[in-house]
């Protein structure tokens, strides 16, 4: 059995970390002024319209709100699950979890038409509405995830880290369903309306967390000079494979069932053949680059387990993720929404025409300040307290290890 | 109240006895629509406000409706199409087998059930008693959720500062709004001004009135004629309906 | 002990300087049109922003448009007109609004969407459906 795992905060004071953290702090400071400048001049200085409401800040939200949810599997696995190699990994996913979902809230927020009105937000529900109820989804989120880091850190409360995890787990299916129904229940859109939006999402939430966590893991123990094994990242890119292709099974179904419906072959039509930029977003991006490539690289012998494989499959997938974020919200709302069925539509306001939208650089500015802000908090965090392990190293922490030729240092890299 | 003799009785009370002569409730009569309600008598739940647009006596070339309303209410472009407010429209529609054409306005349908009203986090968009839907602009946080709920595509957001607005129709950057049944007008006991200028400038297309009330004009003409409801398969129930579509 | 004494002389310079305009310490504020305002000024002072509010839910989610302490009516009888005669936005610098709201340092969301000047009754033809007159005001409780 392997020894308990000893957890520490990262100490140096190096170049590389103060870098980081620069660089990372530029990126959320270029966002403020971004979401700044659009909020003193108007929308009308990015690429949205009233066409295509929700734009490039919301591809950014909902796919950080969607990979924050998965981040926490890897706990969810330790502590659900039972799986005793993941435990070393359960603190960082709970703080990468907790992270993302405060960048993509930031940016849901910044890019709200009246941001200043956040408290109107926290204080005035319609409980109606799936976006007051994913309000309430989120901010649990932070408090179990809150509470279930601490039972885990507090050496006092560890009985209850089985029962904290089953909770959180729970908690973290419901919000993904929340967040997929967001679009599942918008009735009048042919490219949402679907109760498999928020299965969709909850498969999707596996691959892009999974993917996003295994970066940062690999970025902090290279970064920190803490082994990882090699055995363990291959158990998780194998993992990683099936989130991806379960994703790409619900992918399938959804397209399926909408082309075997007469009247949803439009907007199949325009998504899988003449949407243009959704068009190829959603093959090359979504379909090739986001599924099969990862996929092959993960699972095909000879490649399979490689770390520089691993590395490459998990920036393919959340590549791959925000181009399906990008085709589900965008491309949904670029095609026009239909009055009369079976009719042609025009009029001044673009009744009837696909939505033309180009992202403007603010725009993007504030979605990547999102992701630098998760991340700086997560640097930050390691930094402060002990949320990474001295050792992911095989022999540390497989209890089946047994290959003992392998030459990795157990003890904490000094 | 830090020493003032608030007294809200005697204030109301004085309120009711300026506001004058009140019609028979229910009255509706084309091109005067309602009854006016007295100034501190909230909007009935008795009364369901809805449209009826002949649309065989809508034409191409003529957006009186349109120009009306944006004059009302002071909606004014600022040659940004994709951008700018619209909350009434004219719709080409083409049967692309036969070729016919049609042309009629759009706007909010004011549903029943509207799903704008649904999907609002906050409770700005909201339905008034009488079957008007309207955002509450001070609660609007600009989500723009409503906009992909709707529809209708009847909603717009205000993507930039504007000023000089008019008195009884309050809008700004950064929240939604639609067509209101122009319910400033509605509530002193007039019709739209879509209505209006349709039957003074052009076809006289456009009926108001009260749909509960089975003995007003729009009443009467549904219950005639067949009418149709846009999107009437989700259920919305929209208060607007069209003759001759 | 001697830094507070100079602290104070500063402090003491703006103040001289506005007694010396005969404008005290508090802020200018234009006068209304009419002998009274819809309520005692201690009163209005105080909880003119209470009463906003509750007018505000009061007509647009019950559609109840009593004049009393309606924002139209407050704008038609406090905005002032330059010297060609043209109504002057009352959120404008010393204008009625902003002249207390800058003193005390509170921002006005009002005006992003109300109409900070008095306005006709609508649509060119239409009798105006609210007057906006002074007159139109309901008597005032004493």
């Amino acid at each position: 059995m392997a020894a308990k795992t000893k957890f520490s905060e990262y100490r140096g004071w190096g170049f590389g970390y103060l870098a980081l953290l620069a660089g990372l702090g530029l990126l959320v400071l270029a966002a403020l002024g971004a979401a700044w400048f659009m909020e003193h001049n108007g929308h009308y200085v990015t690429g949205m319209t009233n066409q295509i409401v929700w734009g490039m800040p919301h591809v950014f939200a909902v796919f950080l709100i969607v990979a924050a949810s998965g981040a926490l599997n890897v706990a969810s696995i330790g502590s659900v699950f039972g799986k005793t190699v993941y435990k070393p990994l359960s603190r960082l996913s709970g703080l990468l979890a907790v992270a993302l979902m405060v960048g993509g809230l930031a940016v849901l927020v910044l890019d709200l038409g009246r941001p200043d009105r956040l408290i109107v937000a926290m204080t005035t529900y319609n409980f109606k509405s799936i976006f007051a109820w994913n309000i309430y989804l989120y901010t649990g989120f932070f408090a179990i995830v809150g509470v279930y880091l601490w039972v885990q850190m507090e050496r006092r409360m560890n009985r209850y880290a089985t029962a904290a995890g089953w909770f959180a787990f729970l908690w973290r299916l419901i919000l993904t369903t929340g967040t997929g129904s967001i679009f599942g229940f918008l009735v009048a859109r042919e490219a949402y309306d679907a109760a498999l939006m928020a299965p969709l999402f909850i498969a999707m939430s596996f691959s892009f967390g999974l993917a996003a966590f295994l970066l940062v893991l690999m970025f902090a123990c290279a970064g920190t000079g803490r082994p990882l094994g090699d055995r363990i990242l291959k158990r998780m890119g194998t993992l990683l494979a099936v989130f991806v292709a379960a994703v790409l099974y619900f992918t399938a179904v959804q397209h399926l069932t909408n082309l075997y419906a007469a009247e949803h072959v439009g907007v199949e039509r325009f998504i899988l053949l003449e949407g243009g930029v959704y068009t190829t977003v959603f093959w090359l991006g979504q379909v090739l680059l986001g599924g099969l490539v990862p996929l092959a690289i993960l699972l095909l012998p000879g490649i399979a387990g490689s770390r520089t494989g691993i590395a490459l499959a998990s920036v393919l997938v959340i590549l791959g993720g925000i181009a399906q974020v990008y085709v589900i919200i965008v491309g949904g709302q670029a095609y026009p929404l239909v009055l009369f069925p079976g009719m042609e539509e025009s009029s001044s306001f673009m009744d009837g025409a696909p939505a033309t939208y180009a992202p403007s650089l603010y725009e993007i500015g504030l979605g990547l300040g999102g992701v630098a802000f998760a991340l700086l908090m997560v640097a930050v965090a390691v930094k402060v307290l002990a949320f990474l392990p001295e050792t992911v190293a095989d022999s540390a922490v497989d209890p089946h290890h047994t290959d003992s030729s392998a030459a990795e240092p157990i003890a904490a890299a000094a | 109240m830090s020493g003032f003799d608030f007294d809200r009785r005697r204030f109301l009370s004085a309120a009711t006895a300026a506001a004058g002569v009140v019609l028979a409730p229910g009255v509706t009569l084309y091109g005067i629509g309602a009854a006016a309600r007295e100034l501190d008598e909230p909007a009935s739940a008795d009364i369901r406000w809805g449209l009826l647009i002949d649309v065989n006596q809508c034409t191409e070339d003529c957006d009186a409706c349109v120009t009306a309303c944006n004059e009302e209410n002071g909606v004014t472009g600022h040659g940004r199409p994709a951008t700018d407010a619209q909350w009434i429209r004219k719709v080409r529609v083409r049967d692309p087998k036969t070729g016919a054409e049609k042309h009629l306005p759009v706007m909010c349908q004011h549903c029943a059930e509207p799903p704008c009203v649904d999907v609002c986090p906050t409770g700005a968009s909201f339905k008034r008693a009488d079957g008007i839907v309207l955002v509450d602009k001070h609660i609007c946080i600009g989500c723009r959720y409503c906009m992909l709920a709707c529809p209708y595509k009847a909603r717009s957001f205000i993507h930039e500062n504007l000023s000089d607005q008019k008195p009884y129709a309050p809008r700004g950057k950064g929240t939604v709004e639609s067509c209101t049944m122009c319910v400033h007008r509605v509530d002193a006991g007039g019709t739209p001004a879509c209505v209006e200028a349709c039957g003074e400038d052009g076809n006289g297309a456009m009926l108001f009135g009260d749909l509960n009330d089975p003995g007003s004009e729009i009443s009467r003409r549904i219950a005639t004629y067949a009418t149709h409801q846009i999107r009437g398969d989700l259920g919305v129930d929209p208060g607007v309906r069209y003759q001759n579509l | 002990m001697r830094a507070l004494v100079l602290l104070l002389a500063v402090l003491a310079i703006p103040a001289a300087a506005a007694a010396q305009d005969g404008r005290g310490f508090g802020p200018v504020i234009p006068k209304g049109k009419g002998e009274q305002c819809v309520a005692e000024t201690d009163y209005m002072r105080r909880f003119h922003m209470t009463e906003l509010t509750h007018q505000r839910d009061e007509t647009m989610q019950r559609g109840v448009r009593t004049k009393r302490f309606s924002l139209n009516e407050c704008v038609t009888c406090h905005a002032t007109t330059d010297s060609a005669g043209r109504p002057v936005s009352i959120n404008a610098p010393g204008q009625f609004c902003a002249s207390c709201h800058e003193y005390a340092a509170v921002t006005i969301d009002c005006f992003q969407c109300h109409a900070a000047k008095p306005g006709d009754g609508g649509r060119a033809g239409l009798p105006s459906p609210f007057p906006m007159t002074a007159a139109a005001n309901p008597e005032t409780v004493q």
